[in-house]
């Protein structure tokens, strides 16, 4: 296959975290992925990732000097599969309380809070499970094949509270309350935990991803 | 239904949060090694098939540690950080030497998502600042090597506990915390490696003086050390060397398709097949049923 028929994953380099194991979770089920902030590239992805660690008004500073939110947000118009992870599952939302108020990139409605500081250490570090919510389906979704109460592994202080709950796939339990740790709306999925470290469970949703790729392209 | 059974089964509210077992792999050259007191080291065999055992029998963590990464060049250690990092998909964390920031950036980008400090956090702590707000924090480990003292005080040492630094262990638990470290790994280098239990007194020390998460490590002999140091040393992860590798010797050796570098380091001890006496093998799976029988939470 030509180079430019490849079906080609763009990983959002912008400075935050290590991206280098999101990409080796897309080798890993034949996806074919590219670090970068290019904005030609971002558009001719074929699925775009927003990964991250770190505090999200620096990653949002970021974003703007490079000039990344407006091709992440017409991407997301394309229809094409997009996926955030865990500080870019936060950087979705409209806003964070995160040293101060910041803005988000406002693609889905809500806020990004801190857990409060009762008993459980923050941040939390760690495997958690992922729970239905009413015991909606996750068939059609992201987390297709996976099982209520499957574990994830988590890093993270903050977490998003989507205005709507319409969206939100997963809840995980932590610090006493039950949050929204993986969400979709369209083609925007999201999650709070790393899939790419998620052992053998957490690859079922690249693989799921690889799937989505492929039918979109039809 | 799930979440109404949970609820119950802990009685409240607060679902008690997950303990993750690391085994920690001490590598020296292209080889797993183990020692006591972290010296007089023996050769067990290669990492990468330890690694990817650990990984298949329900490993939440890794940790490499480059015992000799001062002394020896690092391109077997970047070599085996890039093979372990395309099969194995759970954090993965470095240490052993890294001096710079540009040290770290190598690692990482090897395919570890964490690393380790020590020796440098002693010499320079804004290090642990810098190397913080470049890669997150939740990326930084300081390990911490504590003796205890005649006199009672635990101290921070340095070269696999090789250097004295005359800094209080406490107070540098809450530094390195203060500078974003994103967690401690401590080992008490009096029990590591003899099998006799972990530092309880030190471990609980440690992780009520700091939020961030202290992953106990050195001494774990047999299941009630590891029971232990999560329930009275108030561990948040435990990191176990000899108990699961010795463990993984054995499996091997009865398979007979084991393989060690023969021409290299000390291998009189695997040939022999003894399994150090203090020591009660058990695997990933033994420990985490063990643990779950103890009202202690793991990942299944």
């Amino acid at each position: 296959m030509p180079e430019e028929q490849k079906e080609k994953v763009v990983i959002i380099d912008y400075g935050m975290g290590n991206l280098f194991s999101v990409k080796l979770a897309c080798e890993k089920v034949g996806l074919s992925a590219l670090i970068s902030n290019d904005k030609s590239e971002i558009s001719k992805a074929s699925s775009l990732i927003l990964p991250g660690v770190g505090s999200f008004g620096d990653a949002m500073k970021t974003l703007e000097k490079l000039d990344l939110a407006a091709p992440i947000k017409e991407f997301i118009a394309s229809g094409k599969p997009f996926l955030g992870i865990c500080l870019g599952m936060q950087l979705l939302m409209s806003e964070s309380e995160e040293f101060g108020i910041h803005k988000g990139l406002d693609i889905v409605k809500g806020r990004v809070v801190k857990f409060p500081a009762a008993g459980d250490k923050v941040p939390q570090v760690g495997w958690n499970q992922t729970l239905k919510i009413n015991s909606k389906s996750w068939d059609n979704t992201l987390l297709k094949d996976l099982s209520e109460g499957d574990y994830m592994y988590f890093v993270h202080s903050f977490y998003c509270i989507p205005d709507s709950k319409i969206f939100s796939l997963s809840e995980t339990n932590y610090a006493g309350l039950d949050y929204c740790s993986a969400l979709q709306d369209r083609n925007i999925f999201a999650c709070q935990f790393h899939p790419e470290k998620s052992g053998e469970k957490g690859l079922i949703i690249y693989k799921n991803l690889a799937n989505l790729i492929k039918i979109n392209k039809k | 239904m799930w979440r109404a059974e949970r609820r119950k089964l802990f009685n409240g509210s607060r679902v008690m949060k997950n303990i993750r077992i690391i085994p920690r792999l001490d590598i020296k050259g292209p080889n797993l090694v183990k020692g006591i007191h972290l010296e007089g080291l023996r050769v067990l065999g290669s990492p990468e098939e330890f690694a990817q055992y650990y990984y298949e029998t329900g490993a939440d963590e890794l940790i490499y540690m480059d015992v000799v990464a001062s002394l020896y060049n690092r391109n077997s250690l970047i070599e085996i950080i890039n093979k372990t990092a395309r099969q194995i998909f759970i954090p993965l964390t470095v240490g052993g030497g890294l001096r710079t920031l540009d040290d770290i950036k190598m690692v990482l980008r090897a395919g570890a998502d964490k690393v380790s400090l020590n020796t440098i956090a002693i010499k320079n702590p804004e290090i642990i600042r810098e190397a913080a707000k470049r890669f997150g924090s939740s990326t930084i480990l300081i390990s911490i090597e504590a003796i205890k003292q005649p006199d009672g005080r635990y101290l921070v040492f340095t070269e696999n506990a090789r250097e004295f630094t005359g800094v209080e262990v406490f107070s540098w638990a809450k530094k390195v915390e203060e500078l974003g470290a994103g967690e401690i790994l401590l080992t008490s280098v009096d029990k590591e490696g003899t099998g006799s239990g972990y530092d309880i007194e030190l471990t609980k020390a440690v992780a009520e003086s700091v939020s961030i998460p202290v992953i106990a490590n050195g001494g774990a002999g047999k299941l009630e050390d590891i029971k232990q140091v999560i329930k009275d040393g108030k561990a948040d992860a435990v990191s176990i060397a000899s108990v699961l590798h010795y463990d993984f010797v054995k499996k091997y050796n009865e398979r007979n398709n084991y393989s060690v570098d023969k021409n290299e380091g000390n291998t009189e001890f695997l040939k022999s097949g003894l399994i150090y006496s203090k020591i009660k093998i058990a695997g990933l799976q033994e420990i985490k049923s063990y643990l779950a029988t103890e009202m202690i939470n793991c990942r299944k």
